[in-house]
């Protein structure tokens, strides 16, 4: 007799219900939303939402709802017209510097799945549109401005201690310090080789000029290198928060590359642009002795300049330039005597000399911090399309100089630490930035990722369609039992995707295709052993038990030789390839279970009890 | 319903030598094509932008031509993608120029010169340094996934067998790409991914063939090795039928209604689905054949007396 214990058969129903809950919320259509998000000192709270919802009610704007989610607003609307109209309105509702407005779709799992944490799955950027950007940081670059900045502090400290060099000169990957004798070659290796132990420091040999060589050790250079990738990382995303971007990746990939994904991006050359422009800092002095209120009205003082602090009040600051971000080595986040966040900022030789003399003369008088980016716009001049650098720059911090400063300061009167963080990640970003290249783009417009989708899902449910009828017609009963398992094979596949958050995309969906297609492989290979114990005038019963017995480790062996390739797919991966092999490998391990546990729990239901039973098969 | 009711009994050994044959022709063919005029290797590989159009109209690809002619794109290559709408237009890697914008270029160009609406529906760029790394890492990833199968062949069954699967694996692997170098097909990401679950595939097959080989060498009290085989062949020629028509079936379906995006994966599929068959039948047996294999190779190991057990399994 064949039957299954009760164990065994509550396993297969248990996960049956779980495959079910948790495939589920796919079935659901997405909302049409606004998202907004908060960006610096922007709080999303209720208060923001009614604002939204109050101009929505002005403009008469149909929305289905509005809800907050984190550290987001959703806006919720039933067609995309109304969710485009909606942005304009909440877009000139908010101010901008602190919220990100984006478009975004929203899911609409009931309440009751989403408390078992059930959600649906991710869609590739091929499948719900947008723009994949791989892009390189240039890391020789990031060595030779490391390298250069040395350099200048050399020249600062054999200055001061009055060791006479002959020039100094940046090179691939080291400088060369060229000496006047080989005592003060000798001296100046005894003193830099005590001030920088992250550089190696050797007499250059066979050299006219006395000369010392001084190259990153490997540690530092490792160093330097990452430090450029996540400074760079930074930059992007706070970036791309300006592209207003509901869901972006910003990822690193291997050790000198970035990923960047833009769900939904359409305008990729703005976007191009964006992520492309190069930031600056300044320093400088505020003018207190003029009136900003004349300098709005028109009235600027010649030696002064109108700028925008963050909040958006205007502010005058001095033509002439402290100092400029190049000269910044470093900045980080810390806590000044007094226990409150500030920014320890390290200048190199040149700016830290530059630095002291001025804030010498200004103790006491406020200073600002002014971001510039400038982006590349191409601008139609005079008939032709030229390429123009635009500047934006914006006062970041206002601080009063309480001493004369030099080569280490620091940056007080922040509000927060996260400002805190927020300003050293600026003040790296816009000083060290090593340039970027995009290496690898992969758009995909809205249409063709709803023809992905359309196109994907027929095939599925034909290739499946086609199978199912196959398996009928050649197995009867067990062909349907097949089918059966092969149903919850979908399912259970969905709901593996959906559990772990992983994303479809479609060299995904036509690893699930082929599935289907091997799913079946295992049932085939169990019918057939069945059939063939019929065959040598076994019972029923018997050919039933034999034929799964037998076919078992030939399923097992079939199936770990497929998962070694699709793992080695999985490893190997980029985007596509790897969507593929994440479906193959659910796919494979699902199909084991439905096709062999599943299978086999209804037989045994159909004939396990009873005793001379005739196989439909 | 069923397709082989009665016991079949082909001879499939017995043509070993002429399939051999067949296959050494085809298989001479494949790498004479694929040294002579090598693969279509797309973008994907060899750096280079993609740009997929829709028009509202029917695209007039000789104006597209002569617009990004006139612009210096001369060697930009325009094709139809799919219906008379769509325009697939291939930019090769330019030095000496920022090729990151290059397909927002192309697109402004286009837009300025047509006087319907354009939709950008897919732009593809790859670096050059990219594409030199991915057909490295594809390159790896073929060896790895056969050096893995290699091993756990030779720990499940014997070395014989893995040598067997192995050969079969790379015949079929030869031959789809000897297809796809023939007809200069474009041999892009997708077609690695594609040739990569061939190996799988095509291994699963002969793995259920060698499981049934090895089962009946066990079985049979007499029977020459090339006997034994035929039986096993036969038995399991049901299920190998059965398995590749429900498979072709999807892949078909692929093909069909799967767009134009995967048309290539599921060619190279259907490809190596008809070849993994044959090949498990043919090459895999084949070769296993060929190298000797006898029943007491396939005895498990028993240890009796103390005896050594040889590193195949095999009692020595």
């Amino acid at each position: 007799m064949n039957h299954y214990s009760a164990w065994k058969n509550s396993l297969v129903i248990a996960i049956i219900v779980i495959g079910g809950l948790f495939a589920a919320p796919n079935l659901f259509d997405d909302d049409f939303a606004v998202q907004v998000s908060a960006s610096r000192q922007g709080n999303v709270d209720l208060t923001l939402m009614s604002d939204i919802e109050a101009a929505l009610k002005a403009k008469s704007i149909d929305y289905k709802g509005a809800e907050l989610d984190g550290e987001r607003l959703l806006v919720r609307f039933s067609d995309a017209d109304a969710q485009l109209k909606a942005k304009d309105v909440i877009n000139s509702t908010v101010d901008n510097g602190n919220y990100i407005v984006a478009l975004n779709l929203a899911a609409t799992t009931p309440d009751w799945l989403a408390a078992f944490g059930a959600e649906p799955m991710n869609l590739g950027l091929d499948l719900r549109g947008g723009v994949h950007f791989l892009m390189e940081v240039d890391m020789d670059a990031a060595v030779k401005m490391a390298l250069n900045s040395y350099s200048s502090e050399f020249r600062t400290l054999l200055r001061d201690e009055k060791i006479r060099y002959k020039k100094i000169q940046v090179e691939a990957n080291k400088v060369i310090v060229g000496f006047r004798s080989i005592e003060h070659r000798d001296q100046a290796l005894v003193r830099m080789a005590r001030e920088y132990n992250q550089l190696d420091i050797v007499v250059l040999e066979e050299s006219v000029t006395p000369s010392l060589i001084a190259s990153l050790t490997e540690v530092s250079l490792r160093e330097t290198r990452l430090t450029a990738l996540q400074q760079n990382i930074v930059t992007l995303r706070n970036r791309i928060n300006e592209l207003g971007v509901a869901e972006p990746t910003v990822q690193q990939q291997g050790d000198n590359r970035i990923v960047v994904q833009l769900p939904g991006v359409q305008d990729t050359a703005q976007a191009k642009k964006i992520l492309g422009a190069t930031a600056t800092l300044e320093f400088r002095l505020v003018d207190n002795e003029h009136d900003v209120k004349d300098a709005l009205a028109g009235r600027v003082p010649a030696n002064s300049k109108l700028y925008q602090r963050r909040s958006g009040q205007a502010i005058l600051l001095n033509k002439r330039v402290m100092l400029t971000g190049e000269h910044i080595i470093n900045a980080a986040s810390t806590l000044d005597q007094n226990g409150s966040p500030a920014v320890s900022i390290t200048l190199d030789g040149k700016g830290a000399r530059a630095f002291s003399n001025v804030t010498r003369d200004n103790i006491g008088n406020p200073m600002a911090v002014v971001f510039i980016e400038s982006k590349a716009e191409t601008r139609e001049i005079g008939g032709k399309m030229v390429k123009v650098r635009r500047q934006m720059p914006e006062v970041i911090n206002v601080a009063t100089i309480r001493d004369q400063l030099s080569k280490k300061f620091q940056i007080t009167g922040l509000d927060s630490t996260t400002e805190a963080r927020d300003l050293a990640l600026l003040l790296r970003a816009g000083a060290l930035a090593a340039p970027i290249d995009i290496v690898e783009e992969r758009t995909v417009g809205p249409s063709l990722g709803q023809d992905n989708i359309d196109q994907g899902f027929n095939s599925v449910m034909i290739g499946f369609m086609f199978v199912l009828v196959f398996m009928v017609i050649w197995y009867r009963v067990f062909g349907a039992v097949a089918n059966l398992a092969l149903a919850l094979n979908l399912v259970l596949i969905v709901a593996l995707l959906s559990m772990l958050q992983a994303t479809l995309t479609l060299p995904g969906i036509a690893g699930i295709v082929l599935t289907v297609g091997m799913a079946v492989d295992a049932n085939v290979l169990i019918f057939e052993r069945i059939r063939e114990e019929l065959r040598v005038g076994n019972s029923p019963q018997a050919s039933i038990h034999a034929g799964y017995a037998k076919a078992f480790s030939t399923i097992a062996d079939a199936n770990i030789t497929t998962m070694i390739a699709a793992i080695v797919l999985f490893g190997f991966g980029t985007g596509a390839i790897k969507g593929f092999a994440v479906t193959l490998i659910f796919g494979i391990a699902t199909s084991m279970f439905t096709a062999i546990v599943g299978t086999r729990a209804v037989v045994n239901l159909i004939y396990g009890k009873k005793n001379k039973p005739k196989l439909s098969i | 319903m069923q397709f082989l009711n009665k016991k079949t009994s082909f001879n499939f050994m017995g043509k070993r030598k002429i399939a051999a044959l067949f296959s050494a022709i085809l298989l001479l063919t494949a790498i004479s094509s694929l040294v002579m005029q090598g693969l279509n290797f797309g973008i994907d590989f060899t750096g280079g932008t993609m740009i997929e159009l829709a028009y509202e109209d029917t695209a007039n690809l000789n104006e597209i031509r002569g617009t990004l002619e006139s612009n210096g794109y001369d060697d930009a290559i325009v094709q139809n993608f799919g219906s008379v709408h769509e325009v697939l237009i291939r930019l090769p890697v330019i030095e000496s120029e920022n090729m990151a914008d290059l397909s927002n270029d192309v697109v402004a160009v286009l837009k300025t010169a047509s006087s319907t609406e354009i939709d950008v529906r897919r732009v593809e760029f790859v670096g050059p340094q990219v594409g030199e790394e991915l057909t490295e890492q594809g390159g790896l990833a073929m060896l790895y996934a056969l050096i893995g199968i290699l091993i756990y062949v030779s720990l499940r069954f014997e070395y014989r067998f893995a040598i067997g699967s192995v050969a079969a694996l790379v015949h079929d692997v030869l031959l789809t790409l000897g297809v796809f170098s023939v007809f200069q097909l474009e041999f892009d990401l997708t077609v690695l991914a594609a040739i990569l679950a061939i190996i799988g595939y095509s291994l699963n097959d002969t793995i259920v063939v060698f499981d049934r080989v090895r089962e009946t060498f066990l079985k049979m009290r007499k029977g020459g090795s090339e006997e034994i085989i035929n039986i096993a062949l036969n038995d399991t020629l049901s299920r190998t039928l059965m398995t590749s028509a429900t498979t072709l079936l999807v892949v078909i379906s692929l093909f069909v209604f799967g767009g134009e995006v995967i048309h290539a994966f599921s060619i190279a599929l259907l490809l190596g689905i008809v070849v993994g068959t044959y090949s498990s039948i043919y090459i895999a047996s084949n070769v296993v054949l060929a190298m000797g294999v006898s029943k007491a190779d396939l005895m498990p190991p028993v240890r009796e007396d103390g005896e050594e057990i040889g590193e195949d399994g095999s009692q020595v």
